[in-house]
């Protein structure tokens, strides 16, 4: 196989990679443009969304069946079930402390909490086992030479445009949208506007959350099993992609998930070295962007330090 | 008698320990400009913030056309008409001139009516029309002001809390803010105008009070406090 079908199929591959890292970090990233929260429990939302899927396509795939249909219901209300989580989590643990003007390094701590929460609640809910995602997807796709793109491949990276255009369309159009943006420049203004700036956050963890639990449903579906530690390492890969793109930056996000997925599966092609390097590889390049680039690449303010 | 807009009843507020109000009485009758005068420290940002609910008073109560709304939440305050616009005009800087007016009218339920407003303010503010689609940030301090007022009046208030419009401005562009706070006046819109600035304040409202250290000193109509001789010391530099 030439180096050009090589280079092909790669690029394919992360761009799913980097689809699934950019949905998880958007939530990140818009979480922390709204109330400068570093929300650690973000991974394990993309982790309860996949359980969340996979239990509804086991009830729903009787009658709608484990094909596009029984994973788009499935998606749907991981989606809605994992954003009224993601809202529950930011009522009961984040809200009162923004309400005493608690330290950010206080939310930080309750963060890190809620994530081991969510996780151990999963861990001990499955018997800390691996769940095969069976569906009746296959591998029929398109052929360019020897290269060859999957009907779910495809499938998977059109919705994640579409997820993201429609997040787009509600950050830039909708009056919560906008009100999302100015909370994060100016709260009490927002509220002498008659905003309801508790209520808008709140949003915000919902809309953040039900991207991720897309995430996590797809990733299930696409690798074809899912265990709950899942969330752990794709939350720090989220929240690198979200830095890199410029925190608090929605197309940033998007960006900086799509260059860590690319990077990553160039990773894995490394001439002499090998595939055992590839994070060495991704992180060095990625370190090195920030040392030119500190605040990201659409990043605008300087970073704060936490 | 004319109608009373807005009463403050021995209004005090706490940041902390500091007792920032210590009892603040007064009136703004319905239809009228009142201003509120003081040096640095003396309360009247917190006196608004009190008023528009951004701080909570501990004591005392604030009626709004009758209705006590102390324990209001800012949010819902503005739906009444009731709107503070902030001392630094506080305007979104990254958001552009147009989204800043849409946001000041976030509780409209319309989207054409929201519309027809936007339209108003330009209509108020023909420099902000050629600047809609700039970021608020790339404004100059007076348009930033205008601004600031544009947006307060999306909702087309009835009462009208301003902190310190002249702040920073050059003199021309004071007169021309206090012109256009003139006019919104006229228009039926009650005021109720916070100014370190005396001399312009004094000339514009029907009636002063003076704050210092968190308590009224002085008040009374604007013709006498222009002649009371501590004003003069004071404030307008006699
Ligand atoms: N957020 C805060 N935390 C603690 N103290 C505050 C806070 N805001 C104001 N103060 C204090 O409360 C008092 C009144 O402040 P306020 O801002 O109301 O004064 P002001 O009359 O508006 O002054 P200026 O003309 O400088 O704007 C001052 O002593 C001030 O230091
Ligand atoms: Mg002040």
């Amino acid at each position: 196989m030439s180096l050009y079908y090589v280079i092909l199929q790669q690029l394919i591959n992360g761009l799913i990679l980097g689809s699934f890292y950019s949905l998880v970090a958007l939530g990140y990233s818009m979480v922390y443009g709204i109330i400068k929260l570093l929300n650690f429990a973000h991974g394990d939302l993309y982790m309860v969304g996949a359980f969340v899927g996979f239990g509804t396509l086991g009830l729903l795939g009787g009658i709608l069946g484990v094909g596009w249909l029984g994973i788009a219901a499935a998606l749907l209300i991981s989606m809605l079930a994992v954003g009224l989580l993601g809202m529950l989590v930011h009522r009961a643990a984040y809200q009162p402390l923004l309400n005493r003007r608690a330290p950010r390094m206080s939310l930080m701590i309750t963060a890190v909490g809620v994530s081991f929460t969510l996780f151990n609640t999963v861990m001990v809910m499955t018997n800390g086992e691996y769940e095969t995602v069976n569906t009746s997807l296959g591998y029929s796709g398109i052929s360019l030479g020897p290269v060859n793109v999957t009907y779910t491949q495809i499938v998977m990276v059109v919705a994640t445009a579409l997820l993201m255009l429609a997040l787009h369309w509600f950050i830039k159009r909708t009056m919560y949208g906008k009100a999302m943006r100015a909370i994060a420049l100016d709260p009490d203004a927002c509220r002498l506007m008659g905003i309801n700036v508790t209520k808008t956050i709140g949003l915000t963890f919902f809309v953040g959350s039900s991207l991720a639990a897309a995430a996590g449903v797809m990733a299930g579906v696409y690798y074809g099993s899912i265990q709950f530690f899942m969330g752990f390492i794709i939350g720090l890969k989220a929240f690198t992609a979200a830095v890199i793109g410029g925190i608090g930056s929605i197309p940033g996000a998007m960006l900086g998930g799509l260059i860590l997925g690319l990077l990553e599966t160039a990773g894995t092609q490394l001439p002499f070295i090998g595939s055992a390097w590839k994070d060495v590889f991704t992180f060095g390049i990625l370190i090195l962007l920030l040392v030119f680039k500190p605040t990201g690449i659409l990043g605008k303010s300087e970073i704060e330090r936490m | 008698m004319s109608e009373i807009a807005l009463v403050l009843n021995n209004l005090e507020a706490y940041y902390g320990k500091i007792h920032a109000l210590k009892g603040i009485s007064l009136e703004v009758p319905q239809g009228k400009i009142v201003t509120l005068l003081g040096s640095n420290g003396a309360g009247k940002s917190t006196t608004l913030k009190t008023i528009s609910g951004l701080v909570p008073a501990a004591s005392g109560t604030v009626e709004f056309y009758g209705r006590n709304i102390t324990k209001e939440k800012a949010h819902n305050i503005v739906a009444l008409g009731l709107i503070h616009v902030p001392e630094g005009r506080r305007i979104f800087k990254d958001l552009t001139v147009r989204e800043n007016l849409e946001l000041g009218g976030f509780t409209l339920k319309d989207e054409k009516l929201r519309r027809k407003r936007v339209e108003h303010v330009f209509e108020l503010f023909p420099r902000l029309r050629e600047r809609q689609k700039q970021s608020g940030g790339t404004l100059s301090g007076g348009e930033q002001q205008m601004l600031a007022i544009g947006r307060a009046m999306m909702t087309e208030p009835k009462v009208l809390l301003l902190d310190e419009p002249s702040m920073g401005l050059a003199p021309l562009i004071v007169q021309e803010i206090m012109r256009i706070i003139q006019q919104l006046n006229s228009e039926g819109t009650t005021v109720l105008l916070v100014e370190q600035n005396a001399k312009v304040a004094l000339k514009l409202a029907a009636y002063g009070y003076v704050l210092e250290t968190g308590q009224i000193v002085m008040n009374g109509d604007s013709s006498r406090l222009r002649q009371d001789e501590r004003i003069v010391k004071a404030y307008l530099g006699g």
